[in-house]
């Protein structure tokens, strides 16, 4: 079967990849490029733990095309932190055992990430609505949501 | 039997709360899990799986998946041992796992595997799989609990029930349990109102966010290679070499990074079909579960059906108490019937009681252990009934538990008499928590519930290996499901009296220990840790010798203090204490490397209790109920790492809520499972739930050098009661059937007055 060739920026790099038409980009991200970061809990857009941004937009990448990256800037948990440095947001959920076993960790990170880029001083309720699409089985989220709610204040005294 | 050295204060490192030695590579993605693994040439499998409840497997052609581009390998039962052999009861359970695992002449349930394709890429694997024809003959199925118990039941497997299964039971009933003291009859008759309830609970999935999957690679000369993700990778290579004839050394299996368990990864289900279809293709196999065959093929829990009788005085204390408790486990033995009827009214001190179990088979995914397997709903059902009792009597339902608690020296409703445990003290916090008194909002009901669960010793391997830097690297067995690796960590670190950060604790692969049995049964922290503490002191002994030797005195003369050997007692002479650091720099010189050990069976487990205090709204128009308030009070013995022990009462919390008001396992006529997907599985999301309030107990174990219990397991056995009697005096109805879902709160409601 013919595959598409597909040019896009991921976490700033710029990527080429070949897809067969029907592999999603998670498929792609996960199995072509490496970058495991971004799990598959369901594959139905129901768990969120595949989540990445495209173009700013919080999406689930398993129900998107691998060959709709064309063009696109895509940003996965792999990008959060630089270089060395974590991210307030990483450092906060190692702190306060925001994570148990850690599977929802990547998706959690980046809609979070996207939630105080948008809102930087977002309501309890306004997290957990957010969030209200990633699943986590284990810390029932009450760490997961002070751990937001304490890195919004951090970053809002930072800045 | 209280450990002679057990220490309970001055700690250094137990009770802070470091960061976690994985957390770095959890939030940065690096992490690898199960489906994260790959391997040079590898190929992708899919499985088969049946669409009926219970069907004849009449031919499966596999011609045409065979011709297709790509398709390396594909395997049925042929290509499975042929020496397990079928048993009764759960003497047949290496049978019934492979029979699970890749179905024999008959398909048991919606979503049984009957073969498996592997082939160059996932899409080529899954159009294979399509191009794999089955014929079945399709058969009558059953999947209630009840309705499998009845006569006319289609029978699933015959000649499966133990002897202990009373005469003229139906043969789908496989197993038998009964256990009481007392004169049920005499307390009945003592009691001022006797209240006697029927309940149904539904099986729910673990709901663990990361599928099953695994990497294997085997040849043809027998030796293979594992990844997975597991609870317990020794049980996956004793399995998996049972199951295709190997010898058990010649497999070694890694456990990866897991993504929950809950005890649903305690068993193996696509493992094996992996290495069969690596040997086959010769080539390495990655098997993932899509989310749909997590619902329709891995273990859910049992569902239940149940009948509950209590006796009180009005002053609150029970004059006797008897329960019936049928679990069904899908069709194979297994249903945890036995402990379900042995958690049921272990919080009480009774002196009349009596309890029945019964392991029924249906057409449905063999079960697998869920948190505290049968405990939740056992106590879902008995601690409504004393909510009712509390009620009619006019009695406070924490002073009517702590009239009737179990304490030291009290005989358990299932025969032992108890050692020191923390039930009373947990019911003393409870009533001590503001949340308690705090006042009531119009349309709020309030919830108390108790629960129970015995916790886990087991066989346990550890080895701490120290490094001539003097940092250590300590080696465990128990996969990490929540932390645990910080919590090893510091324990050795509080023996050797070196920085938390100077110790490495890995999860190491089965080449690498002695056999360690699963992570379940709220065991690691325990169990490991024990096994951590008593390395450690096995390595100070060694290094004690050192130090004794370069000082020429005699090993008794010396002691461990503050990470250094010290001169100890009259004929020690004067020596300035020598740092662990320095005895390990010249250690190639003196003796040569210095590794403490541990290997044994733990058997002083403590048990553990929790009171759980809940508020839940109704709205009386939907049907919805919000939980407004949470507290989970519960005894750690002693909590390592606080933070995380904190979580595992969050973790129990939140699953039992779901469990309570949303998750079920919803099959049609067609005996089909209705729901096999997150959207319709639903399980909490972060707008459903409230904070949840934490209180830890510590009534120290005294089994445990530093006297920890398990905490994983108990946190979810009173939420399932605690919410059902905060929405029954919310709703001013008693519910009796789970999950209390919109649907049948109206029900309730609408034949209320
Ligand atoms: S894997 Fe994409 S939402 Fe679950
Ligand atoms: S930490 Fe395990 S699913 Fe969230």
């Amino acid at each position: 079967m013919s595959k598409i060739h597909v040019t896009t920026t991921i976490n700033g790099d710029e990527v080429e990849f070949l897809c067969d038409p029907r592999e999603t980009m998670l498929d792609v991200l996960r199995d072509r490029l490496g970058l495991t970061g971004a799990k598959e809990g369901c594959g139905t857009g129901d768990c969120g733990a595949c989540s990445v941004t495209v173009d700013d937009r919080l999406v689930c990448s398993c129900l998107m095309l691998g060959a709709e990256a064309e063009g696109k800037e895509i940003a996965t948990v792999e990008g959060i932190a630089t270089e060395e440095k974590l991210h307030p947001l990483q450092k906060r959920f190692i702190e306060y055992a925001a994570l148990q076993c850690g599977v929802c960790t990547p998706g959690i990170l980046v809609a979070a990430k996207n939630l105080l880029e948008r809102n930087p001083d977002p309501t309890e309720t306004e997290v957990r609505y957010w969030l209200a699409g990633n699943l986590c089985r284990c810390t029932g989220y009450d760490k997961i949501i002070r751990a937001v709610m304490d890195t919004a204040a951090e970053m809002r005294e930072a800045s | 039997m209280a450990l002679d050295s057990q220490k309970t204060d001055g700690f250094k490192q137990v009770g802070t709360r470091p960061d976690r030695p994985d957390g770095v590579d959890k939030v940065t993605g690096r992490a690898r899990f199960g489906a994260d693994m790959t391997a040079p040439g590898m190929l992708w499998g899919a499985i088969v799986r049946s669409p009926h409840a219970h069907a004849r497997i009449v031919k499966i052609d596999t011609s045409k998946a065979e011709a297709m581009d790509g398709v390396k390998a594909v395997v049925t039962r042929a290509d499975f041992s042929t020496s397990v052999a079928p048993a009764r009861g759960m003497r047949g359970e290496m049978w019934n796992t492979l029979e699970n695992v890749m179905a024999g002449e008959t398909a048991l349930y919606d979503g049984h595997a009957v073969a498996a394709v592997a082939a160059t890429s996932a899409l080529a694997a899954r159009d294979a799989m399509k191009a794999i024809e089955v014929e079945y003959e399709v058969l009558p199925h059953v999947t209630d609990v009840d309705k499998a118990m009845a006569e006319d039941a289609p029978v699933i497997r015959a000649d499966t029930a133990e002897a202990s299964v009373p005469e003229g039971m139906h043969p789908n009933v496989v197993r038998y349990h009964e256990s009481g003291h007392g004169d049920l009859g005499a307390g009945f008759a003592e009691a001022d109102l006797v209240v006697e309830e029927h309940f149904v609970t539904e099986a729910t999935h673990q709901g663990y966010i990361e599928p099953h999957a695994c990497l294997a690679t085997l040849g043809g000369d027998g030796k293979g290679e594992l990844w997975c993700c597991t609870q317990g990778h020794w049980n996956v290579q004793k399995v998996c070499a049972a199951l295709l004839d190997l010898e058990t050394s010649q497999l070694r299996v890694t456990a990866s990074e897991i993504g929950g368990g809950f005890g649903g990864k305690t068993t193996v289900f696509i493992e094996p079909v992996a290495l069969a279809l690596s040997r086959k293709a010769n080539k390495p196999v990655k098997v993932v579960m899509t989310r749909s065959e997590v619902f329709r093929a891995s273990g859910p829990t049992a569902s239940t059906s149940m009948d509950i009788r209590i006796g009180m005085k009005k002053d609150g204390t029970i004059t006797a108490a008897s329960g019936v408790f049928r679990c069904q486990g899908g069709a194979f033995p297994g249903a945890p019937m036995e402990f379900t009827a042995m958690c049921a009214f272990a919080p009480y001190n009774l002196k009349n009681v009596s309890q029945i179990g019964y392991d029924v088979m249906t057409n449905r995914p063999k079960q697998a252990a869920y948190r505290a397997p049968g405990s939740p709903m056992a106590a879902f059902a008995v601690e409504s009934v004393i909510d009712e009792l509390c009620n009619k009597l006019d009695l406070d339902t924490i002073d009517t538990r702590l009239k009737n608690a179990s304490k030291e020296g009290t005989q358990a409703s299932f025969g032992p008499k108890w050692d020191r445990i923390g039930l009373v003290e947990t019911l003393e916090a409870a009533k001590a928590h503001p949340h308690y008194s705090e006042p009531l909002k119009p349309g709020q009901g309030r919830g108390i519930s108790c629960g129970f669960w015995f916790n886990h010793g087991g066989e346990t391997a550890v080895s701490l290996a120290l490094s001539e830097d003097g940092t250590a690297q300590l080696a465990v067995g128990t996969p990490d499901i929540g932390g645990s690796r910080a919590s090893m960590a510091m324990m050795a670190a509080e023996e050797l009296g070196i920085p938390y950060e100077n110790v490495r604790c890995t999860v190491v692969d089965t080449a690498s220990l002695g056999y360690n049995e699963i992570s379940h049964g709220s065991r690691v922290t325990y169990a490991s840790g024990l096994a951590t503490i008593k390395a450690a002191r096995d390595a100070v002994k060694k290094l004690c010798a050192r130090a004794a030797a370069k000082w020429g005195i005699p090993e008794d003369a010396v002691k461990w203090e503050d990470g250094c050997a010290v001169p100890s007692g009259p004929n020690a002479g004067e020596h300035d204490p020598m740092p662990l650091a320095k005895i390990t720099a010249k250690m190639g010189a003196t003796g040569g490397p210095i590794v403490g050990h541990f290997e044994a069976t733990p058997e002083g487990a403590g048990v553990s209790f929790a009171t759980h205090i809940v508020d839940a709204e109704v709205d009386q128009e939907t049907g919805k109920t919000s939980v407004s308030r949470y507290t989970v009070v519960q005894d750690a013995g002693k909590a390592i790492h606080p933070t995380y022990v904190e979580g595992q009462f969050q973790g129990g919390a939140a699953q039992g809520i779901g469990w309570a008001l949303n998750e079920e396992y919803v099959y049609g006529d067609d005996g089909r499972l209705q729901n096999a997907t997150f959207l319709d599985y639903r399980i909490p999301v972060a707008s459903d739930l409230p904070m949840i309030d934490t209180v830890i107990v510590e009534v120290p174990n005294p089994g445990h050098p530093y006297g920890v219990r398990g905490v994983g397991e108990t946190s979810i056995c009173p939420p399932l009661a605690a919410i059902a009697n905060a929405v029954s005096n919310a709703a001013g109805v008693r519910l009796t059937q789970l999950p209390m879902s919109p649907p049948r709160i109206l029900r309730a409601l609408g034949t209320h007055d």
